[in-house]
């Protein structure tokens, strides 16, 4: 029987899997808590465990990206750029990436956080965790704004969930501070090496925030064309 | 013209089987958008588009089968020989409905007016001579190919602009359509009367004068649309799929007049495409009960009927499966924008039917979907399935010509 060309022209829409892709990423970066939970009581049994489940929710989600680049060829015509709806993809991939990142690096070097600075680490971990799941709500309006066509109240809506999102960066930022001040307070009692990759690792943490902010930037860059 | 009747059961035979092939393969193309949206079931959607296939094809098809019939090729240089215009035009019958399965079996995207217009034309140049083309008529309507999805694709593109303005991105989109869906409904229903009446009734016989056609429309515009109000206050929000701005529910109060535009879709299907298969029987019926070629000829209602039939039964028959896989096909057409394209497609081809011109369905409905998209309306495109839909006709009207030809001559053997 023939197939049908009306049906055919439609593609298949970008927009579910962009939102399944940052639910896998979402899901990688929530595994953190108990991962750095366990680090810091130093149970590495358990942290093992948590960095296996981390990087295979990373790589579900690197599969998905690879899916959706190969769905989108150069024929689709979208009412946003192609450039950006893959621009978006590949910062939303980068925060998976983070966190399999940091938990690679803890684990290889078996660090402890030091007990001293615990409490304000998970502080700083949800801060980011924060921006994260901001940035995953943003994204999950991307079918209603598809639905409401790009304008109106919906666009406003998104907007004021960016300007949330920075909001929560920022915050981010400051207790970042508060964390590298707290380290090198204490760094003089600790190995060097230990320090250097304790800074790195808060590094890291921030990058969580800060590309979930970026997820935020992209959007915009959809909405606005 | 000894063998009358066996030409007019040849092309009655001939002219049900084109029929029947549209109806089962193009009206899914017509269905599509209400089937995939999920606005009709199955059934339901057979159901309307064959009630409304046969309407649109007995009420308004009469002008496009005459521009078919008796537009395309200029008979008076063969009025001596009457029965070449009979074999040729069953020839054009063959030659479309082959070109047609052909086609579907191959999974090219073909357009039944363009296969019949480029057999007769064909047929007429080299069967009889190039004189005896209208070349004039056949470039308007190798323009009006060029113009309906354009101007289809205008009219989709404003009025889904419309429904973003009124309703879309407002802060209640809920309430909002609840209030414009009943006034799209009335001008749906307006239109399609109107068209209907200026141009199709009198087929069956009935005159109005203007102002009664206006008057008349303006009355079943405003019954559907209190029809649809009473449907739609009966809609209730669906706290589970619902954010912040109920676009879920939106998609149902729209899916109350996407029922509508889907009827006006099959209607404006059955008005444009059954000529293609009835147009060249109501030729040869002509020729062959009156033995000479007249251009005069009113068009038997009977021909009209015999076209609607064989789409319903094409339907009945084929139908279910194809628009089984269309359903399956089309997830992400909401009936906001289905409504929008199905209502420019059905405008512009009513309105091309209206004025004889025979114009593809599926083009025109193409460019319709096209439109929304142009307006941010629709997630993703396939610029490439579009491209090749568009590049078909270009290959269809010279390979309907062909085949024509061929038949031609083997007719004129045969029956000659």
């Amino acid at each position: 029987m023939a197939k049908n060309f009306i049906s055919a022209i439609f593609g298949r829409s970008p927009v579910h899997p962009l939102q399944q892709h940052m639910a896998k990423v979402i899901a990688c970066v929530e595994e953190l808590p108990a991962f750095f939970d366990a680090s810091i009581r130093g149970d590495w049994e358990t942290a093992t465990r948590v960095r296996e489940n981390i990087r295979q929710l990373e790589h579900d989600a690197d599969t998905l990206k690879i899916d959706i680049r190969l769905h989108l060829p150069n024929t689709l015509f979208m009412p946003v750029a192609r450039a950006d709806l893959l621009d978006l993809l590949t910062v939303q991939d980068r925060v998976a990436n983070k966190a399999k990142d940091i938990s690679g690096l803890m684990i290889g070097r078996q660090m402890r956080i030091p007990q001293e600075l615990g409490v304000m680490f998970m502080k700083f971990l949800d801060g980011a965790l924060a921006a994260c799941r901001q940035a995953h709500t943003t994204v999950n309006e991307l079918d209603e704004v598809f639905e409401a066509g790009f304008r109106g109240a919906e666009v406003d809506l998104i907007h004021s969930m960016i300007t949330e999102l920075d909001r929560l960066e920022r915050e981010s930022d400051h207790v970042e501070i508060e964390v590298r001040r707290a380290l090198f307070e204490m760094e003089k009692t600790l190995p060097p090496v230990d320090v250097v990759f304790l800074y790195k690792i808060i590094d890291w943490i921030g990058d969580l925030a800060d590309e979930s902010e970026r997820i935020g930037s992209r959007l915009q860059l959809l909405l606005a064309r | 013209m000894e063998y009358m009747t066996l030409y007019i059961a040849l092309a009655a035979i001939f002219g049900l089987f084109m029929a029947w092939g549209i109806g089962a393969n193009d009206v899914a193309n017509a269905m599509a958008t209400s089937v995939g949206s999920r606005v009709l079931s199955l059934k339901q959607a057979i159901l309307v588009a064959a009630i409304f296939e046969f309407a649109g094809a007995v009420l308004a098809g009469g002008e496009v089968t005459s521009t078919i019939r008796n537009g395309i090729v200029d008979a008076s240089g063969i009025s001596d020989r009457p029965e070449l215009l009979v074999y040729g035009m069953l020839a054009a019958l063959l030659a479309a409905g082959t070109w047609l399965l052909i086609a579907s079996r191959k999974g090219w995207p073909v357009s039944t007016t363009h296969s019949i217009v480029g057999a007769i034309v064909g047929f007429a140049a080299v069967g009889i001579s190039i004189e005896a083309v209208k070349w004039a008529s056949v470039g308007t309507i190798v323009t009006s190919w060029i113009i309906s999805p354009v101007v289809a694709g205008t009219i989709a593109f404003l009025l889904f602009t419309t429904v973003q303005k009124l309703v879309l991105e407002r802060r209640d989109p809920l309430s909002q359509a609840r209030r414009w869906v009943p006034v799209y409904m009335f001008f749906a229903g307006f239109l399609i009367t109107l068209v209907t009446l200026f141009k199709g009734l009198k087929h069956v016989g009935v005159s109005l004068s203007e102002e009664q056609s206006y008057l008349l429309a303006t009355i079943i515009g405003l019954v559907i649309a209190i029809i649809g109000k009473i449907f739609i206050s009966r809609i209730k929000v669906d706290p589970e799929a619902d954010r912040a701005f109920h676009f879920a529910t939106v998609e149902k109060v729209f899916g109350v007049l996407m029922v509508l535009t889907a009827c006006t879709m099959a209607f404006a299907h059955g008005s444009n495409d059954v000529a293609n298969a009835v147009g060249p029987v109501a030729a040869v019926i002509s020729v062959a009960s009156s033995g000479e070629i007249s251009q005069q000829a009113p068009i038997s209602f009977w021909v009209l009927l015999l076209g609607g039939i064989g789409i319903v039964v094409g339907l009945a028959t084929f139908g279910k499966e194809v628009m089984k896989t269309v359903g399956e096909g089309i997830t992400h057409l909401t009936p906001s924008r289905g409504f929008a394209a199905e209502l420019a497609a059905a405008t512009t081809i009513v309105v091309a039917s209206g004025t004889g011109l025979p114009v593809s369905t599926t083009h025109t409905l193409v460019g319709a979907v096209l439109g929304v998209g142009i307006a941010r309306g629709i997630a993703a495109i396939n610029l490439a399935v579009v491209r090749d839909i568009f590049m078909s006709w270009i290959i269809t009207v010279p390979a309907g010509a062909v085949l024509a030809i061929i038949f031609f001559f083997i007719l004129r053997v045969i029956l000659g």
